[in-house]
């Protein structure tokens, strides 16, 4: 599957995750595969609850004490030293490892709400230099002229001024600018936002997606967004995973996910995504609501809400069905046996006009 | 046909002044004016420090305001209240909040949290009444009845904040005011509540004041907008006007903002910056110029002048 030219940095295969309490054992993964080359963005979409966060912060070693690893491998490429790769299982690294040699310094992550993400007692160039401090040992001085640089790409003005400055000083955009800041202070390879404009408003919510964007293009560094918001996915992705319950259900380029959509859920999240053009009075809702995992799912999990689902989708989970060399699909109606079931009219429709408005 | 119809809440010049010290006062609202028909939806937008939430807090007589008038159904309710008139309002006009799990008590089951305000106001003779009409709102906002018994730390974030608009429905009110009610939901969640608010517009009638960031879904609900930029109504018209037709910058740059879910054309659109400072217009120098229909926007001569030929 390696083409020439792309190195592959993360490679998830058959991760599974369960959550123990006292009264049941929630099924939170189910199994999910996942590939990320170097330099190349991955968003991964679904409803709260399908289980996104989770699985990221499985591949960062913060998964809480509750949650236990059934199955599976991640596997992480970096370079240890010039031209030098190493590859390792993160599952496999103990906690202090990953904290000396991944965390913060090979894969830093940008979380949603950036008020609960920073230190309200550290000023902000205290909590930008720290991690530079603690994996490189670099000198007060340079951390603090390279803190100064930081800000500077984010996007701050006065740098001098704001570096002394504490978290409740800024406004919400600054402060993500500042989670964003402290993530790049290690030069990482891998950077996972996670939802990181959630709690923004619009106008600022573009700034920060635009900075991100930029920030990946000059530095070359592969980014996994997370997040429910497609408009989105469409403006900084390459790749997309749509993940629902737990699995990943459909994964394909951006293109082939909004304008050839197979599996049912997909085609009800794009559905769902309020559009500017059209002018029904009623937004599209996925009927029913996500399945609980405390109980075993028996077929397919999402059969329930499917309007399309076949009996098999019952009694079998569908396999990944593989329709191009980059797009596959977990749903029975990709049998060569299943009836033929267009995507809805409507559907077919905006994706018609929205090739049409590309051109 | 607009002008024959007799606003049920009308601001007039509202402004809300805090003071932070004795040098410096925070003018959070300066001078709004709008109208709010029976049964209708207006949607207050602007980002986050526009003084939208701001507004809604002074309608509801959260803020004692600086300067202005508010007139709720015919009745002036600035400044201080009759012990009636204050009872009254407080049925007729209710609030959803933002975070559904930081305004639910979560020491009280539903049932308790719904009828909070009918046992405060006595509007029933027993407690099968009582428990009738709790039933009947859950019922109405796509809950079960037996969902009264539980606590809110049982629900899914959806089905948290139907709890918290139960509880403005079950007064029968004549205003809501949706404060950010749905910014901190998921994105199918966001439309199946504003789907919900709609369905039960139509069924009692209630107006909306719906405040919101995310103009995206302000255009699924409102039948007229108001922008709000620092205080001030910079454009105001109905759904339709603001959409086709954008005129003030700001504007233009909330709708730029919002992203569109279409890869190709997405990857290489660049949204537009506004400054007001940069563009060195004065909010204060501006009036409220008509643009025909209810399109108004607030700007000098030679703005309109400049904006409207480009």
């Amino acid at each position: 599957m390696d083409k020439k030219g792309r190195e592959k940095i993360l490679e998830m295969r058959k991760l599974s995750i369960s959550f123990i309490s006292a009264n049941a054992t929630v099924n939170a993964i189910r199994g999910v595969d996942l590939d990320l080359y170097k330099g190349e963005t991955l968003a991964i979409v679904g409803e709260s609850g399908s289980g996104k966060s989770v699985t990221m912060k499985a591949a960062m070693g913060i998964l809480d004490k509750n949650a236990v690893i059934n199955d599976g491998t991640i596997l992480f490429t970096y370079n240890r030293k010039e031209n030098e790769k190493e590859t390792v299982d993160l599952i496999k690294l103990s906690k202090k490892e990953m904290r000396k040699n991944i965390n913060g310094k090979r894969i830093a992550m940008i979380f949603q709400d950036p008020m609960t993400s920073l230190d309200p007692t550290m000023s902000v160039g205290k909590q930008i230099m720290e991690g530079m401090i603690w994996h490189y040992g670099t000198p007060q001085k340079e951390a603090f002229e390279k803190a100064l640089d930081l800000l500077k790409e984010v996007g701050i003005d006065d740098p001098e001024k704001r570096i002394k400055q504490y978290p409740h000083q800024l406004s919400g955009g600054m402060r993500q600018r500042v989670v964003i800041a402290i993530a790049l202070a290690c030069d990482p390879e891998l950077l996972i936002c996670d939802e990181p404009t959630t709690a923004l408003d619009v106008t600022i919510q573009a700034k920060i997606i635009e900075l991100i964007q930029r920030i990946q293009r000059e530095r070359g560094i592969s980014v996994i967004y997370i997040t429910h918001d497609l408009g989105i996915v469409a403006k900084v992705a390459d790749y997309v995973n749509v993940m629902y319950a737990g699995k990943i259900v459909e994964k394909g380029t951006v293109d082939e996910i909004y304008f050839d959509p197979r599996h049912p859920y997909t085609w009800g999240l794009l559905s769902a995504m309020p559009d500017l053009d059209t002018d029904d009075s009623r937004l599209y809702t996925i009927p029913g609501s996500p399945p609980s995992l405390r109980n075993e799912i028996k077929g397919d999990a999402f059969a329930p809400r499917n309007i399309y689902a076949l009996k098999i989708d019952e009694r079998l989970e569908p396999p990944m069905f593989k329709i191009s060399e980059t797009h596959y699909a977990a749903t029975w109606l990709m049998d060569e046996r299943a009836p033929r079931i267009e995507m809805p009219a409507e559907l077919k429709s905006r994706i018609a006009r929205m090739l049409k408005e590309s051109e | 046909m607009t002008e024959e119809r007799t606003p049920l809440l009308e601001v007039k010049g509202l402004k809300q002044y805090f003071k932070i010290n004795r040098t410096y006062t925070c003018k959070a609202v300066d001078g709004v004016d709008f109208v709010l028909y029976p049964g209708e939806t207006y949607g207050l937008v602007g980002e986050s420090g526009s003084g939208k939430s701001t507004i809604g807090r002074s309608v509801i007589r959260l803020y004692d305001p600086t300067d202005g008038q508010i007139n709720f159904d015919g009745m002036n309710i600035s400044g201080k209240l009759k012990k009636r008139e204050n009872e009254r309002l407080r049925t007729e006009m209710q609030m959803i909040f933002q975070d559904p799990m930081a305004c639910l008590n979560p020491r009280k089951k539903v049932e308790d949290i719904v009828a909070q305000g009918l046992d405060i106001h006595h509007l029933y003779s027993s407690r099968a009444e009582r428990k009738e009409k709790v039933a009947d709102i859950l019922v109405k906002v796509g809950l079960a009845p037996e969902h009264a018994e539980r606590y809110p730390h049982q629900f899914s974030g959806g089905q948290r904040q139907r709890v918290g608009i139960a509880r403005a429905l079950v007064m029968n009110p004549k205003l809501i005011i949706a404060d950010e009610c749905i910014s901190a939901l998921d994105v199918s969640i966001q439309a199946q509540v504003v789907n919900l608010m709609k369905d039960i517009q139509k069924e009692t009638g209630t107006a909306y004041l719906f405040i919101a960031h995310d103009l995206s879904m302000v255009k699924y609900i409102s039948e007229r907008i108001g922008v709000l930029h620092m205080g001030h109504l910079v454009e105001t018209g109905t759904t339709n006007e603001i959409f086709a037709n954008p005129v003030h910058p700001y504007t233009q740059s909330l709708l730029s903002a919002i992203p569109v879910p279409n890869p190709r054309t997405e990857k290489y659109r660049l949204t537009q910056s506004y400054d007001c400072r940069k563009a060195g217009i004065d909010y204060n120098a501006g009036t409220q110029h008509h643009l025909g229909g209810t399109h108004y926007v607030l700007c000098t001569d030679e703005e309109l002048s400049k904006w409207t030929k480009a």
